[in-house]
């Protein structure tokens, strides 16, 4: 298996409903990605897209294909991933397992969506597909409602009062906004309040408006090249050291793990695995906080906290910088945005400007060598972690 | 080789308030609502069984935000329930009082209603009606 490398990316701003189509956003921020890594339209082998609900925000299914031929890249093979939320990683690592096996090596890999050009009473209809249409969407069932139901069984399973647990999700809510407020490219940027938290306007029982985060347009992109084509590239790649993978069936299926999500931890123990380290390794983390409940869930499986305690970590600093793993210094899904096509190619380019130091200076994790983004598709149906380090 | 139990057939024996399930020879385990394989075994040699519709709740939310075709609905609860022949279900509760619907629910019995289910019409992306089971409160 051959060494890859992030050699360069980009991301569009992540933004409320706006007028750019799904084939604009992506060339625009391919052509970015492409002019950051020395490589031009001529240099890109395959193209790796990860999009879900094209084909209900714009009227545009095959969006890989024209915007393929809309940067240059007439002709190569491009590719659409669909995994609910997670397809961008799915898309990276698919592309990543092509780059290793000596097929291709340079390719172009990144994701888009128009999610809150949906509106959202038909985001919210839309993204529920991804939950089981047979068997749990007919009870009305809404992804703030599949996390609010792990939200009480979280406070049930680690016996921890509802009101405690509240107070522990607000608090990663209230970090993730302080984070995104310096990001530039995020969609969210404002300073919000534990007590603002606590008297956002109730979605679905315990989740208040502050702990879901938002409907999003976006893209993000990435280059990632071989062994033998980074040298000509840059001197600063960033090495891909392990991937996962791993799937679920339906909420109701997880009955033996719930509250934690099975297909995370066989996901992580993949990439650890093939990476070499574990979570005392890792500098920097940008996970899946579609809702600040999603967060604590997430940080425990992946290692960083005790199962039941990742509430009191986050209290105590210990997920934000300077703390024991630095979290979402993004700003995370929570304020950076979720355009769902697009969000695991957007955590691969931050831990990727994150370990070459070149984020703005509030949000930067001062001297991160190894990071990892966790994502998740649906209610743990498709979960990818990838693991990167520095490779100069 | 052809699912014992479909979804068709499922919510058929569902609208008229009767909750199916699959039986395994091999293990015993019963797997609801329908696989194609025991869902703990992984076995094929499944019978359809009718299910008691008893059952506690594991985990629920009084959900405010619905969506698109089904705002008329809201508010509602949806609860996730540990059957007495062990699967777990989603369903919804006839309760939808906050002061009621907390997490003291939680490891209350329920038993499927005798009113029936409640049956989601279907939209233009669903190719067809789904029903759903209708819990109440023991």
């Amino acid at each position: 298996m051959k060494k890859v490398f992030v050699v360069g990316g980009a991301q569009s701003p992540f933004t409320i409903a706006q007028q750019k189509t799904q084939v604009e956003l992506f060339s625009e921020t391919a052509m970015d990605a492409m002019a950051s890594s020395n490589v031009k339209s001529a240099d890109i082998q395959a193209i790796f897209m990860g999009n879900v609900l094209g084909d209900f925000s714009e009227g545009q299914a095959m969006v890989q294909a024209f915007a393929a031929e809309s940067i240059g890249c007439a002709g190569v093979p491009a590719n659409r991933y669909e995994g609910a939320c997670a397809s961008a990683s799915v898309a990276v690592r698919d592309a990543f397992m092509w780059v290793a096996s000596g097929f291709y090596d340079i390719v172009l890999v990144g994701g888009v969506e128009r999610a809150a050009s949906l509106g959202t009473p038909l985001a919210t209809r839309t993204f529920a597909m991804a939950s089981d249409r047979s068997y749990e969407f007919p009870s009305g069932l809404t992804f703030p409602a599949v996390f609010a139901m792990l939200a009480h069984l979280y406070a049930k399973t680690y016996d921890k009062p509802l009101q405690q647990v509240k107070e522990e999700m607000a608090t990663v809510s209230v970090q993730s906004y302080k984070r995104g407020l310096h990001n530039e490219m995020a969609q969210m940027r404002k300073e919000v309040t534990i007590e603002q938290c606590l008297s956002s306007f109730m979605v679905s029982t315990p989740l208040q408006l502050h702990d879901c985060c938002p409907f999003s347009d976006g893209a993000a992109a990435v280059i990632l090249a071989s062994e033998d084509a980074v040298k000509r590239l840059t001197a600063k790649p960033v090495q891909i050291i392990g991937v996962g993978q791993a799937s679920a069936g339906p909420l109701h299926s997880q009955k033996k793990t719930l509250p934690r999500i099975y297909s995370r931890e066989l996901s992580a123990k993949q990439a650890y695995g093939m990476a070499g380290v574990g979570p005392k390794d890792i500098d920097v983390c940008e996970l899946h906080d579609c809702f600040s409940i999603a967060s604590l869930i997430a940080a425990e499986s992946l290692g960083f906290f005790d199962y039941g305690k990742s509430g009191e970590a986050w209290m105590e600093g210990q997920a934000d910088i300077g703390g024991k793993v630095a979290i979402n210094p993004s700003g995370g899904l929570k304020s950076r945005g979720h355009p769902i096509g697009a969000t695991g190619a957007a955590q691969v380019y931050e831990i990727f400007r994150q370990l070459r130091a070149e984020v703005e200076t509030q949000r930067q994790v001062p001297d991160a060598k190894v990071g990892m983004t966790d994502t998740l598709g649906g209610d743990g149906g498709t979960l990818v972690n990838i693991i990167m380090k520095r490779g100069w | 080789m052809e699912s014992k139990l479909t979804f068709e057939a499922y919510n058929k024996a569902l609208k008229k308030n009767k909750l199916l399930g699959l039986s395994c020879k091999d293990c015993t385990a019963i797997t609801a609502p329908p696989r194609m394989v025991c869902s703990e075994c992984g076995g094929t040699n499944l019978d359809i069984v009718e299910l008691s519709g008893k059952g506690t709740i594991k985990t629920f939310t009084l959900n405010s935000v619905a969506a698109e075709g089904r705002e008329c609905e809201a508010p509602y609860t949806i609860v996730l329930v540990e059957l007495a022949e062990g699967p777990w279900i989603m369903g919804n509760l006839m309760v939808i009082d906050p002061e009621v619907v907390t997490m003291d629910i939680i490891g209350k019995k329920v038993t499927m209603g005798k009113l029936g289910p409640k049956v989601f019409p279907g939209d233009k992306y669903s190719a067809g009606d789904s029903a759903r089971p209708l819990f109440n409160l023991e």
